[in-house]
């Protein structure tokens, strides 16, 4: 019944996204202003109708409704709760039923608070909210029914792909998603201002909370993204610049870029067609990037997720969003005014300097990604890979980095350089100095992480600077935001420079008893033993590990055997101490009967992570301040309609 | 400093469509290519250039021209460290080395710790392996990319080139370009 249920809710939601659609148009057109009473409520139920849909699925998983064919090819009974509900969305169905899900309900949202926008701009931006929803409407119910019913139920499901039963993983994909289709709001609010060519500080302000909590949700992913293949996959590195990984890279580039710009047109009205531009390319990096991820045009190692029938329809859906979206930008575009202007040095300017920047990342990283598709079409196969992503993308980084230290001192509009000049030697005199350190203590290192090391502790300083001369518990909660978001980049910078530099690695061929030693780490093999989980059985060795001489600590590295459905995965084992990480993995028997064993030494490693938290955080606190900035807003709003009409009234 | 969007309508304007259009042409070409992935290479039937490598990691002695000549056929495999779809291919080639394949390697552009990791990680096929930081060897012998795998006689000639990941559905015919080598 539960199937049926969330089946017919789903139907009667496309439903309503058509007419939101038809009602938004026809409100739209001279005459049509009857039906725009109507929008906004269909918007809401929508919304509501969409969750139930993504709830009954969520139950289904949990029953393990082996009638259901989803479930039965995905989940088991067996399964541990946790990967029976994070089933739901880790296949192909699950996971559209949830990008439609969020879609929705944020569509709703916005219909619900959004008071500030002009009604026909926001009237268009929910009948382009519900165009792109269609789309994906039409892809679950014609091709990819979640809900679909075995004729018999199976005896036992399939199981979920073993590289998928991680906590991590578990929650990875969502939060990415969640960050795709809240850029699908922004993309909304662009096409809705674009056609009733509202293009203005309201805009901006209606379209940033959506661009930041995206934003939030990109950057989580993407780290939390980094951290599973870090200690999964068993390599030891944190980023692959795999299509996968790119394809996840390249929204949040576009979505940092937005971000700056639309804090520019929100309080100077500069960068109009900019922002819209980025509007739209941000969602369409999304979409590219579930196209590549689905479609399996380019080998990656998330092979997982690929069928090429579905990539067919995530392409045509792109034609018709982003072609639509580009040559109404094209038609459009030329209407929309110049914003205001401003001088080269200003706060505009280096925020226009940080926006072609990350646009030239994000061209460099869709061009290297693209590249083996694009000589295969004349004829040869090529692979990618660091040699290229890392140097060419630091060309754009660390200039930008270095920018990022000076900018958000600047006044808005024109400053004197004068002005700062003392405040900014402080951190360039750090870089100087740090420079000077690496090159003396650790000659050998080479030319990016040493870069990467002096920037970093430059910007993780003059981050701060902000903050002077403000009465620090005034200070509005969004310049908190931006400080802690701007440091974040500096520490994960500085993990990323440390892993590259100082990493040190050992491989051994040990014995039980044997001892080895891997940076100030002292490494004993103490046993190799076999253990079983819920779905899995596993090899399981005990390292007692020492640091200079001090209280071991023992780890257990496992090579695991899935069961349901068969498969292997190395389990690593880490120790995090304050200043860097213990990465050990277990290999094959050799052989001779030993044991292959892998450690590294990779110091300062974890700020990496961390870093990319705390950009995420203060990400969180921006959109806090903002959102508690416009409630307020609201409320003297209300009080002084209210007061107003007490006053006719008493007249 | 004004707007980097243009101030008048112009061909800019479009551009971003213009770009659009080609990433899809290019896509659609990339879903219905056909799935044949076997290219004639120019340089099938010719003799390998000369050349010597230094080694790539402790264990595996470098690779030389000579070492083609011993009578016997050979896989001669691009790789590198950092390019994933050489890791997809590493059980067919652990497999094909189980048969009693010769498989000799060329590391490119990649940094001995790396190599020794990725062995580590995938397990190591290869009899020999050369290092090729500046991918001349790869360029001689017709190779573009990574991974790339040739069968070459026992002469030293290339005989078969296989370009992409050798996947499983692939052995069979290695296999069987390896036979026609021995002849």
């Amino acid at each position: 019944m539960i199937a049926e249920i969330g089946l017919a809710v789903l139907w009667m939601a496309a439903a309503l996204a058509l007419l939101q659609l038809f009602a938004g148009i026809s409100a739209l057109r001279p005459g049509g202003k009857v039906l725009a009473g109507v929008v906004r409520p269909l918007a809401v139920m929508q919304g509501a109708l969409v969750a139930v849909s993504f709830l009954a699925l969520i139950d289904l998983f949990l029953e393990t409704d082996l009638s259901v064919k989803l479930v039965a090819a995905n989940s088991h009974s067996m399964k541990p709760f946790i990967f029976k509900l994070a089933g739901t969305w880790g296949n192909h169905e699950g996971s559209m039923l949830l990008w439609v899900t969020i879609m929705a309900v944020s569509g709703g949202i916005v219909a619900l608070v959004e008071k500030r926008l002009r009604e026909d701009t926001l009237i268009a931006t929910l009948a382009g909210q519900a165009f792109v929803s269609l789309g994906f409407y039409a892809f679950l119910l014609l091709s990819s029914n979640p809900f679909e019913r075995l004729p018999e139920p199976a005896p036992d499901g399939m199981g979920l792909n073993p590289l998928l039963q991680d906590i991590g993983l578990a929650f990875h994909p969502p939060t990415l998603y969640v960050g795709y289709v809240g850029l699908s709001v922004a993309f909304s609010f662009a096409i809705g201002a674009l056609v009733t060519r509202d293009v203005g500080p309201a805009f901006a302000r209606a379209m940033r909370p959506w661009v930041l909590g995206a934003w939030i949700f990109l950057t989580i992913g993407i780290t939390a993204g980094s951290y599973w293949a870090y200690y999964t996959l068993g390599w030891g590195g944190w980023w692959f610049w795999d299509p996968v990984e790119n394809a996840s890279l390249m929204p949040w580039l576009a979505a940092t870029a937005l971000l700056h710009s639309v804090s520019v047109l929100a309080s100077r009205n500069a960068l109009r067609a900019w922002t819209v531009m980025l509007g739209v390319i941000a969602f369409s990096m999304s979409m590219v990037g579930t196209f590549l991820v689905r479609s399996g045009i380019l080998t990656s190692v998330h092979a997982f997720a690929v069928d090429p029938e579905r990539g067919s329809f995530i392409l045509a859906l792109l034609a018709i969003y982003i072609g639509g979206a580009l040559a109404l930008f094209g038609i459009r575009a030329s209407t929309v005014t110049e914003g205001e202007r401003f001088s080269p040095v200003s706060r505009e300017a280096s925020l226009v300097f940080n926006n072609v920047m990350l646009c030239g990342i994000l061209g460099i990283v869709l061009l290297g990604t693209l590249y083996p598709l694009l000589t295969e079409a004349f004829g040869a196969k090529v692979s990618v890979g660091p040699p290229y992503f890392n140097p060419v993308s630091a060309i754009f980084a660390i200039p930008m980095m270095m920018v990022m230290t000076v900018g958000p001192l600047l006044r808005w509009r024109k400053d004197n350089p004068g002005r700062i000049t003392a405040t900014v030697a402080v951190p360039a005199l750090l870089a100087a100095l740090a420079l000077l350190a690496v090159v003396v203590f650790a000659p050998g290192i080479r030319l990016l992480p040493m870069l990467g090391i002096a920037v970093g502790i430059a910007l993780a300083v003059a981050s701060w600077f902000p903050l002077r001369g403000r009465n620090l518990r005034r200070t509005p909660i969004n310049v908190w935001g931006m400080v802690i978001s701007h440091f974040g980049i500096a520490v994960a910078l500085l993990g990323a420079a440390s892993e590259s530099a100082f990493s040190t690695e050992r491989l051994a061929a040990m014995n039980v008893g044997d001892v080895q030693s891997v940076g100030p780490i002292e490494l004993k093999l103490l046993s190799i033993e076999p253990v079983a989980g819920p779905n899995w059985t596993a090899l399981e060795a005990t390292v007692s590990a020492s640091y200079k001489g001090g209280e071991p600590v023992t780890l257990h590295p496992q090579a695991r055997t899935f069961s349901s459905p068969p498969g292997e995965r190395t389990e690593s084992a880490l120790h995090t101490r304050w200043n860097g990480q213990l990465y050990a993995v277990l290999g094959n028997e050799g052989e001779d009967g030993r044991w292959q064993m892998r450690f590294w030494w990779k110091p300062f490693v974890p700020l990496l992570w961390l870093g990319g938290l705390l950009v995420a955080f203060g990400g969180l606190l921006a959109l806090l301040g903002r959102v508690a900035k416009d409630i307020k807003r609201l409320r003297v709003f209300d009080k002084l309609a209210y007061r107003k009409s007490r006053l006719e009234q008493l007249k | 400093m004004s707007e980097p969007a243009p101030k008048r309508p112009g061909l800019a304007i479009w551009l971003p469509l213009i770009l659009f259009g080609a990433f899809f042409a290019l896509v659609i070409w990339g879903l219905v290519r056909p799935a044949d992935r076997e290219v004639a290479s120019a340089f099938i039937g010719k003799p390998l250039p000369s050349f010597a490598l230094e080694a790539a990691v402790e264990d595996r002695p470098g690779l030389a021209t000579a070492d083609f000549k011993a009578g016997k056929p050979k896989l001669l495999n691009v790789f590198a460290s950092w390019c994933v779809p050489c890791a997809i291919e590493s059980p067919q080639l652990a497999a094909l080395a189980k048969q009693g394949v010769e498989i000799d390697g060329v590391a490119i552009r990649d940094r001995r710790e790396d190599v020794a990791r990725f062995l580590a990680t995938n397990g190591n096929p290869f009899a020999r392996i050369g290092k090729d930081d500046l991918s001349q060897v790869q360029l001689a012998i017709g190779s573009s990319g990574v991974p790339e795998t040739f069968v070459i006689d026992g002469k030293g000639v290339i005989r078969y080139q296989h370009i992409g990941e050798i996947r499983e559905e692939d052995m069979s015919l290695i296999l069987e370009k390896l036979k026609e080598a021995e002849s």
